[in-house]
């Protein structure tokens, strides 16, 4: 809603400056997001006063004359108006001063004649049509003065967010009636100037009276017309066309502009239309019809149906009921008769409407929140009156009415003890009466209590709760103290959920990847949920699996040279189940992560790092795993599948790592990538680890290099190993794989470290010989393997 | 000899000179505790040594020929059985093994450092690690938490896909209102939705919860926004909700400025009227803009304050909707955007960069 300055103070005296009046809505009712000041072009523009003119001495229409600016020097000036009096006040232009009309004044010389600026002509500030002479300045200020300082042609508008429980702050009345209350002051309707002498059309054809029908009774609940015979078409004064400018409308015509005047200054959108063009001297309040076509105001041709309400006459539509005009029955300079139409439509079915026709108007933006249906009867004569002001004509009959009375507000108690739950303040009662009363609320006192009957202009004043609000918001809500007060904290456990996605996080940090916070959305998928209404056919479906957002953050990252890319993201996949209940897909929190490029920065003693690799991803895979599901046995099995690993929580699958096929370049090294489901497996508790004591005793450390079959898994070895090695073997590391000359085709060597340790006493070397022994005959036995002689 | 002070090495000096007397009867068990007294001993005074000469001097008192501690040591063999003194060999072997490994590396250490001091160019650049992060979104929505969790908050999480009665219906939304303009959505079916805001968990943790109601809830919204510089289809927000018998419009507004003075430095506050269909009164926060201090700049489009949260008193239709008795309960809830927070902060002039991945953009922000 845009608000101009000016028009404000039509209806309420305001003493606070544009700022102050923008921190007040803003604290009070609705946030002020913007002040423009208005006529900024005239801003250079002085009052000055012309000491001296005489008669230019080559030419026999210009003036010399001298100005005092208030700076102490006199300029010379030449004029070519026949009004200029040594001694009057001016509008004065001084050399460097741009114009409204993009003219910037020099110094020069007029035909021998010194010229430092320009004297100004109402048309040459944009103030109107006026050129007859420069603009002799009635006012009471010294020369120097700003000329937007003394004359009321600057304003000031005021951007103001109207959110959608407050359509009476969508104009200039609404927004006075809170300024009148913040201030103490009376709200009055705007005393417009006394109706200029407008020279009424000779029209020599009788005009055919209307007649109003309204079918439509559900699209229209009141409808009230009237006709104004005789108007004569034209600019608008001065003043109205102003108004519009303030609030960033264009002035079209003093009748077009008058219907803008109610919208703006009442809230209250109004129609006219050209008595003339109506067929059959009928108006039809109606549905439309399908297939029905306008032309509507903007020149656009709209196909109607029959679920929208149009304003027809006998013959076709002639407006798009509370949305748009008609082409057809416009008011034009020819017109000299009008239908002035004011009405409230069903705000639904406005909004359906301007949904389906993909046009949102400042009247439809109004209907759709709701108008004042107790105020039409009233605004339609106040904007009759207005047009013969302003356009002369004389209205016809009475109005018509159509439609019910609204019914009266029914009174809602208001307690004052659940205004101090609330509000945690105590609140006199009758400070709380003066208060609604001042914005149009009816209070009368029950003791404790306000029995109070709400304004038909705020119909979103339903209960008890929205009254408080209003008490809280008239008291001011910086009235109320913001000490801390004591709480009981939340008797609700984390979900456990997200203790899993910080530890994962840690995790990952820890390894070195960044996070990603990418979109859900993905081109298509298997199974995949499609959004109904996507924004681009390329991300209509929901993800099923993280890592494929992380595999185009990572193609992204390619696009731009960076091959060390490092990523994880803990998000939200769909599945494809439903759950029967909600009829939603299935969810569960997933953590990808993608690893590709050089294992370490390039370093002077290592310029050429290693690349990430299948093992690091393991390795990765089964930290982050660990921290998703401490004190679960997490495993990587090789997976028979695409990925190169199913990594098992407590034996049940819940995720993968895999090598990704990219849209990489040639440079690029793999990419590895590890997805894990978070919710794959309960945790039964908490589980933190145990301690256990610190050995004591020395260990014993042997070394095994054994001749491995390739279809022998190094997994199964070692399982054979801890068996036949029992309690004392402490840990079981592969350190080293080697194939190649000495070593058979089919086989490899496998070098395994096994520490042992007795918790108590010292390993002698004989038992541990033994023990070894022990080892290789079971390995032989079991899976043919021996040792590899050296 | 450059034993170095300290309880550790006094007591394994004790324990070496009750052992090496010499032809002392001794059993197996203690001539191998001995030997291994000896290489914690022979570790200690060899990293002690911090010159050339120093680890001369101790290697000489650990294996020099005569008065060395490991010869001193075998002087006791003969005492054991010939069974028992083979044993005992290995063991005397592995530690003069281990002792001249520990000389070696201590002299190639002694010697780096010399070569460190004199030849090699200190100034060249230091071995890096890569360095992971969380991103700036959670590291705001992770400040956030801590605070709130100083007041008895603890988390909530709900799920994206939501019904429109979690998402509109049961927060009191009217039905087919322009209130819904400010929730343009997308859909999944005629009944399900992409949550286009967190406060369905405010539904869902009313329902299951018996007051008092203290958490906070993050999580990712979406709404049919096209993906510009200052819009994405989806982002994060956190949900803030406390119910109890006795909480008023004051506890909101103490609580959320205490939160704004602990997150943004002691600031100015300030609560402005505002409208979401699931509260009544309502009531936006801003804080004074931390760029031009209140005086009006660029970023607060003349302002002087920054919007921070939307928040407001549950509306008592919400409360019913979750099935508590709004006339004995009263609650407050917030929300607000830490993607929003995190572009203030860090300066970062488009949304995007926030859902790019740019591996530059998270390293530039990493901490």
């Amino acid at each position: 809603m845009n608000a101009s300055y000016q028009w404000l103070r039509d209806f309420v005296d305001i003493d606070l400056a544009p700022l102050e009046l923008r921190d007040l809505l803003t604290a009070r009712c609705a946030t002020v997001d913007d002040v423009v000041v208005l006529r900024q072009d005239l801003a250079g523009v002085v009052v000055a006063r012309v000491v001296e003119a005489a008669a230019h001495p080559d030419s026999d229409h210009l003036w010399v004359t001298k100005v005092d600016a208030g700076s102490g020097v006199l300029h010379d000036v030449v004029c070519g108006a026949p009004n200029v009096v040594a001694g009057t006040l001016y509008p004065y232009a001084p050399v460097g001063t741009v114009l409204p009309g993009g003219l910037k004044l020099e110094k020069r010389k007029i035909r021998g004649a010194v010229s430092e600026g320009m004297l100004c002509s109402a048309r040459e500030l944009g103030l109107g049509s006026d050129h007859q002479g420069i603009l002799a300045l009635d006012v009471d200020a010294q020369p120097g003065a700003r000329f937007l300082d003394v004359m009321p042609v600057g304003d000031t508008r005021l951007v103001v967010d109207v959110l959608p429980n407050r359509p009476d702050l969508l104009s200039h009345e609404g927004l006075a009636r809170e300024i009148a209350s913040a201030t103490g002051r009376e709200l009055h309707r705007p005393m417009h100037p006394p109706a200029v002498l407008v020279h009424a059309r000779q029209v020599s054809e009788p005009v055919p009276s209307i007649e109003v029908v309204v079918d439509d009774t559900e699209g229209a609940p009141r409808y009230m017309t009237a006709i104004v015979r005789n108007v004569k078409v034209g600019p608008s004064p001065d003043w109205l066309a102003a108004r519009m400018e303030a609030v960033g409308a264009r002035s079209i015509s003093n009748v077009v502009d008058v219907t803008n005047y109610m919208l703006h200054g009442f809230g209250q959108p109004i129609h006219a239309f050209d008595v003339r063009k109506l067929g059959g001297g009928k108006i039809i309040v109606r549905k439309g019809r399908s297939g029905e076509r306008i032309v509507t105001l903007d020149g656009v041709e709209r196909t109607l149906d029959d679920t929208m309400t149009v304003i027809a006459d006998a013959n076709s539509a002639q407006a798009i009921a509370g949305v748009i005009g008609g082409k057809g029955s416009e008011v034009t300079e020819e017109t000299t008769d009008i239908l002035i139409e004011v009405a409230s439509f069903n705000p639904r079915g406005i909004r359906a409407t301007r949904r389906k026709l993909g046009v949102s108007t400042d009247a439809s933006y109004r209907f759709e929140r709701g108008v004042d249906e107790a105020a039409l009867s009233d605004l339609l004569n106040y904007a009759a009156e207005l047009i013969q002001r302003v356009a002369g004509g004389a209205m016809e009959g009475n109005p018509t009415d159509h439609g019910q009375q609204p019914a009266p507000r029914s009174p809602i108690t208001l307690r004052s003890s659940r205004v101090a739950r609330v509000l945690g303040k105590d609140i006199p009662v009758s400070e709380m009466a003066k208060n609604l009363a001042s914005i149009g609320f009816k209070c009368v006192v029950e003791k404790e209590n306000l029995v109070v009957t709400p304004p038909t202009f705020r119909q979103d004043v339903v209960g008890e709760i929205e009254l408080i609000e209003e008490v809280a918001r008239l008291e001011g809500y910086e009235s109320f103290s913001a000490e801390l007060r004591p709480y009981r904290p939340g008797s609700r456990m984390d979900a456990p959920l997200y203790d899993a996605a910080r530890s994962v996080r840690t995790a990952c940090v820890a390894f070195g990847l960044m996070e990603s916070r990418p979109m859900p959305f993905v081109r298509d998928g298997i199974d995949a949920h499609r959004v109904r209404n996507p924004l681009a056919e390329d991300e209509a479906y929901l993800r099923t699996s993280v890592l494929d957002t992380l595999a185009r953050r990572v193609e992204y990252n390619f696009g731009r040279m960076l091959g060390n890319v490092r990523l994880f993201e803990v998000g939200t996949v769909f599945a494809s189940e439903i759950d029967a209940e909600t009829a939603a897909p299935g969810e569960a929190m997933h953590v990808g992560a993608v690893i590709t490029g050089d294992r370490n920065p390039a370093h002077f003693t290592q310029p050429h790092p290693s690349h990430f690799d299948e093992w690091d991803a393991k390795g990765l895979a089964q930290s982050i795993a660990e921290a998703a599901y401490p004190g679960s046995a997490v495993k990587c099995v090789p997976s028979p599948g695409d990925s190169l690993w199913i990594l098992s929580v407590d034996g049940v699958e819940a995720g993968s790592v895999s090598k990704l096929e990219l849209d990489s370049p040639a440079w690029a090294s793999p990419v590895f990538g590890i997805e894990l489901n978070l919710e794959a497996v309960v945790l039964s508790s908490k589980l933190s680890r145990q301690y256990a004591p610190i050995p004591t005793m020395p260990a014993m450390r042997v070394d095994l290099a054994l001749l491995v079959p390739d279809n022998v898994s190094a997994d199964s070895v070692g399982v054979v190993i801890r068996e036949a090695a029992g309690d004392m073997l402490e840990s079981l590391v592969v350190f080293d794989e080697f194939r190649g000359a000495g070593i058979p085709d089919g086989l490899r060597s496998l070098a395994w470290a096994l520490t042992f340790r007795h918790p108590e006493r010292t390993l002698r070397d004989k038992e541990i010989q033994g023990r070894t022994g022990k080892i290789l005959s079971v390995l032989e036995s079991k899976l043919g393997i021996r040792q590899r002689s050296s | 000899m450059a034993g170095r002070p300290g309880n550790d090495s006094t007591r394994s000096l004790v324990a070496l000179s009750h052992f090496i007397k010499p032809h002392h009867s001794v059993t197996l068990d203690e001539f191998v505790n001995a030997v291994s007294a000896l290489d914690i001993h022979a570790s200690e005074i060899i990293s002690a040594a911090s010159t050339s000469a120093g680890l001369d001097a101790a290697r000489n008192s650990l294996l020099g020929r005569k008065n060395g501690e490991l010869s001193r040591l075998m002087k006791s063999l003969p005492s054991l059985s010939p069974e028992e003194r083979r044993d005992a060999g290995a063991a005397v072997n592995r530690s003069k093994t281990a002792i001249e490994e520990l000389l070696a590396t201590r002299q190639l250490n002694l010697a780096v450092t010399t070569e460190l001091r004199s030849q090699v160019d200190l100034t060249m650049p230091a071995r890096q690690q890569w360095r992971g992060s969380r991103h700036p979104v959670t590291v705001v929505i992770e400040e956030i938490e801590s605070i709130f969790r100083e007041l008895g908050f603890t988390i909530a999480l709900g799920p994206e896909a939501e019904t429109e009665w979690y998402n509109f219906t049961s927060l009191n939304f009217p039905e087919d209102h322009p209130a819904m303009d400010m929730h343009d959505t997308l859909y999944l079916s005629d009944d399900v939705l992409l949550r286009t805001h967190t406060s369905p968990v405010q539904i869902r943790t009313m329902q299951s919860t018996t007051p008092p109601i203290r958490i906070l809830a993050p999580g990712n919204v979406y709404r049919r926004d096209f993906f510009d510089a200052s819009h994405a289809p989806m982002f994060s927000q956190i949900e803030g909700l406390a119910v109890d018998e006795g909480i008023s419009f004051v506890d909101l507004k103490a609580t959320l400025t205490h939160f704004a003075n602990r997150f943004f430095g002691s600031t100015k506050t300030r609560f402005r009227p505002s409208f979401f269909p699931f509260t009544e009164p309502s009531a936006e926060m801003d804080v004074e803009c931390q760029i031009c201090r209140g005086s009006g700049c660029s970023s607060c489009k003349n302002s002087g304050w920054i919007e921070i949260l939307g928040s407001g008193m549950v509306h008592p239709n919400v409360l019913e909707a979750a099935g508590l008795d709004s006339e004995r309960y009263t609650g407050w809830a917030f929300g607000m955007g830490p993607g929003r927070i995190a572009m203030l902060r860090y300066k970062i002039p488009d949304i995007r960069l926030l859902y790019d991945s740019d591996m530059r953009f998270l390293t530039q922000l990493a901490q």
